[in-house]
């Protein structure tokens, strides 16, 4: 016991700040890829949604392969292919044909951005199907705008029957966040090999990233559990 | 003495897709600003301590070679996929990273003169039973093999076979065993190295091939405990000539300026005291 | 784009399948009976033993799969009383304790989707089945695991697909299924893009064949439902069908 402690204190001799400076990257990086995943996911929806063919088509390949492919190969295809991407785009939009890095953070969060955002489309989609069509009806008939009605009748209650399974996307997404510590984001998992490789106690660091990982979750489904209270508050309970 | 390019990837990928950023030539003297990167993940080339620093063998000799160039450098840490791809677009000038001289990396970039030269090493753990196995030669040059040398090479052979090894991933070590032991053993490969040993010391792989300069102090320290070195030390062939610093190929001015001060600093004995200090024995060039 | 390539190494990691295959369905296999056995306990209104269920389950959805693999395979490494000991063998092997990692993961996530299947079923059911005077075994053989497997299928059919996507991860410690061998060739070909666009369409092809079977077991199971099934589902599937 004694000896995990040692290993763990905090300073330059002990691996603990690097542990918890770690589990911070992780928690940026799961915050970042989760709000662009919603933001993906609302676009996903309205895209599946939509009464153009070729728009729900798109959203649906698109929630198709990501689903289908593990996240691990969608993060190496990024990783590998999103700086030439990048560039390429740069290029030809902008003429700009200098040096533009996107570091493991920035690939990171896009790719896990991506993934995020196929399985909000499906949760965010499901919401508003949820919204019952009398509603819709309602408003039309009240002469509210297409813009009004988006505002006040669908968003609140998109939101509210969303959450909960956001909550589900939010908990992927922070679990995955480990998938980058291979393309070399120093968070939680880095961490932990990191340190392992350097003091050949790879029990005591993947022990201990387990409990951040626990830590980080059960925190955030708290958060989700307050959220969902507050969204619900002026709904009657049975 | 370390991986081939699983950077190639990324070269080869931009150079297929035609989009690669040419950074043109640029003038290179007395007072110039260099970038070096080097990996930061590879003890005692270069590593980050637990401070967070850049501290190593190329570290203090890319210091030594800057002060005989009379340039300032600047050190970045740079991630080994995709390290060459973003010297060829501009990021950085330099790499000092371990990286052997290889023909396939020359296709690409250029080498200033090699300032180490490392043999590869198959280190066992004491219980094993290759653990005293010894050939007539020590050093083994992969190019022009003699007779002696041809009878050490088939006794390494036959040594691993049926045996599990494992290796570095995208290596000049994996390449060898790929190479001379493909059909005759199993090749596990490793993300990095620090896995590697944990495999070797739990008995997961019989056998593990490195470069000497990784072995020395890692068998030195308390880390290396009940693991030792085995059969010839290897040079030549699969694994390239010696570790040069990277250099684009249009840079000629500055590929001169480094092999200039690396000659300099093998002459004043500089690199060798660098060398022994990090590795414990002289890795330097001759 | 080297074109040339998919044909050249297509073959190569086809050959990847059956490993991938192996993985997911021993794990899947092996995980469903633990599941069984977990969801049976939470429901047991035995205390302590709900208790244990619910932390097994809150540790192994709470942390990422990649940490309990390699806690599994390079944390047991560590210690000599392991190394010495009978399990050994099984974990010396990175197959094995990848099989491990995937069924303990499996086993977790299974489970809850039991759970709730268990507990949709209507009390009332139960209490006539009582009354018929069933036994315990009898009444969740006969009324409550059928009808539980029914409501779970549509969760467990994801299930599937998520471990076929998670094998994935095994290639981290060197096993050689279908993203190992694309890893390996990338090596030494160095085309990355090619390569993992090929394994991408090989799992999505895998995965496409599973949904369409379980979406057959699925009528066949519940035929009654079908028609109501297909206008509801959709919704309902996407919403629970986040991990």
């Amino acid at each position: 016991m004694s000896e995990w402690i040692s290993l763990l204190t905090w300073g330059d001799a002990g691996w603990g700040d690097e542990m918890v400076r770690g589990a911070l990257w992780t928690l940026l990086l799961a915050t970042v890829a989760f709000v662009l995943g919603v933001v993906i996911g609302s676009l996903g929806a309205g895209a599946k949604l939509s009464y153009l063919p070729p728009l729900r088509w798109l959203g649906q390949g698109y929630t198709t392969v990501i689903r289908g492919v593990p996240d691990l190969l969608v993060i190496y295809l990024l990783f590998f292919g999103g700086n030439q991407a990048v560039m390429a785009i740069a290029r030809s939009l902008f003429g700009y044909d200098g040096y533009i890095e996107l570091n493991a953070f920035t690939i990171g969060a896009i790719a896990l951005g991506t993934v995020s955002g196929a399985y909000s489309t499906e949760v965010i989609r499901g919401a508003v199907l949820a919204v019952p069509a009398g509603q819709i009806e309602a408003a039309r008939a009240c002469g509210m705008s297409g813009w009004l009605l988006f505002r006040r009748i669908l968003v609140p209650q998109v939101a509210r029957y969303a959450l909960p399974g956001l909550g589900n996307v939010w908990q992927l997404t922070l679990k995955d966040t480990s998938l980058i510590s291979i393309v070399g984001l120093v968070e939680i998992m880095r961490s932990a090999s990191i340190a392992s490789g350097s003091t050949q106690k790879p029990f005591v660091f993947y022990v201990s990233a387990a409990c951040l990982y626990l830590v980080l979750t059960a925190g955030s489904n708290r958060a989700f559990g307050l959220a969902e209270l507050w969204a619900n508050r002026g709904v009657r309970r049975v | 003495m370390k991986k081939t390019l699983t950077t190639l990837a990324a070269v080869a990928a931009i150079a297929v897709a035609g989009i690669a950023a040419d950074a043109s030539a640029k003038e290179w003297g007395k007072g110039s600003k260099i970038k070096i990167a080097t990996e930061g993940a590879y003890a005692p080339w270069n590593f980050t301590d637990s401070a967070g620093k850049l501290v190593g063998f190329e570290v203090d000799l890319a210091a030594d070679l800057c002060k005989r160039m009379e340039v300032e450098c600047e050190v970045i840490q740079q991630a080994w996929e995709g390290i060459i791809p973003a010297l060829q677009a501009g990021k950085y000038d330099v790499i000092m990273a371990g990286m052997s001289i290889t023909e396939k990396r020359m296709e690409v970039i250029s080498f200033s003169r090699a300032y180490a030269a490392t043999p590869a090493v198959f280190v066992v753990t004491t219980g094993n039973k290759s653990a005293g196995f010894k050939t007539a030669v020590d050093a083994l040059t992969l190019e022009e093999i003699d007779a002696a040398e041809k009878t050490a090479l088939d006794a390494v052979v036959k040594e691993f076979k049926g045996k599990t090894i494992g290796v570095q991933i995208s290596t000049t070590h994996e390449n060898f065993l790929r190479e001379y032991l493909g059909k005759d053993a199993t090749i596990k490969t490793y993300d990095t190295q620090e896995n590697l040993d944990l495999d070797l010391q739990a008995g997961r792989v019989d056998a593990a091939l490195a470069s000497a300069s990784y072995w020395v102090p890692l068998l030195a320290s308390d880390k290396g405990k009940g693991m030792v070195m085995v059969g010839p030390g290897m040079t030549g062939g699969p694994f390239g000539n010696g570790v040069g610093a990277g250099i684009r190929k249009e840079d000629k001015a500055l590929n001169d300026m480094f092999t200039k001060a690396i000659n300099a600093s093998i002459a004043d004995g500089t690199s060798k005291k660098l060398a022994v200090q990090w590795f414990g024995f002289d890795a330097s060039a001759k | 784009m080297r074109f040339e390539l998919f044909a050249e190494y297509f073959p190569a990691l086809l050959a990847g399948i059956p490993m991938t295959l192996k993985l997911a369905g021993l794990s899947l296999f092996i995980g469903f009976f633990l599941a069984v056995v977990l969801a049976v306990l939470r429901t047991s209104g035995i205390r302590p033993l709900e208790a244990f269920v619910r932390s097994y389950v809150y540790v192994f959805r709470g942390t990422p799969l990649l940490v309990q693999i390699f806690l599994i395979y390079y944390g047991t490494g560590q210690f000599d009383f392991i190394k010495e000991s009978f399990l050994w063998p099984v974990l010396r092997e990175a197959y094995w304790c990848a099989i491990i990692a995937l069924t303990l993961n499996t086993g977790a996530y299974t489970s809850e989707i039991i759970r709730g299947g268990i507990e949709s079923v209507p009390w009332g059911q139960v209490e006539a089945a009582k009354a018929c005077g069933m036994n315990v075994w009898l009444r969740f053989r006969r009324v409550v695991f059928p009808q539980a497997i029914r409501q779970a299928l549509p969760g467990y059919g994801n299930e599937i697909i998520l471990m076929v996507k998670s094998t994935s991860l095994a290639s981290t410690v060197t096993l050689l299924e279908i993203t190992g061998i694309a890893r390996k060739i990338v090596s030494q070909t160095y085309a990355p893009l090619e390569l993992f666009i090929m394994a991408g369409a090989i799992y999505l092809t895998i995965v496409f064949v599973i949904t369409r079977a379980v979406d057959m077991l699925e009528n066949r199971l519940s035929p009654d439902l079908m028609a109501r099934r297909h206008v509801k589902n959709a919704a309902e599937r996407d919403i629970a069908s986040v991990h």
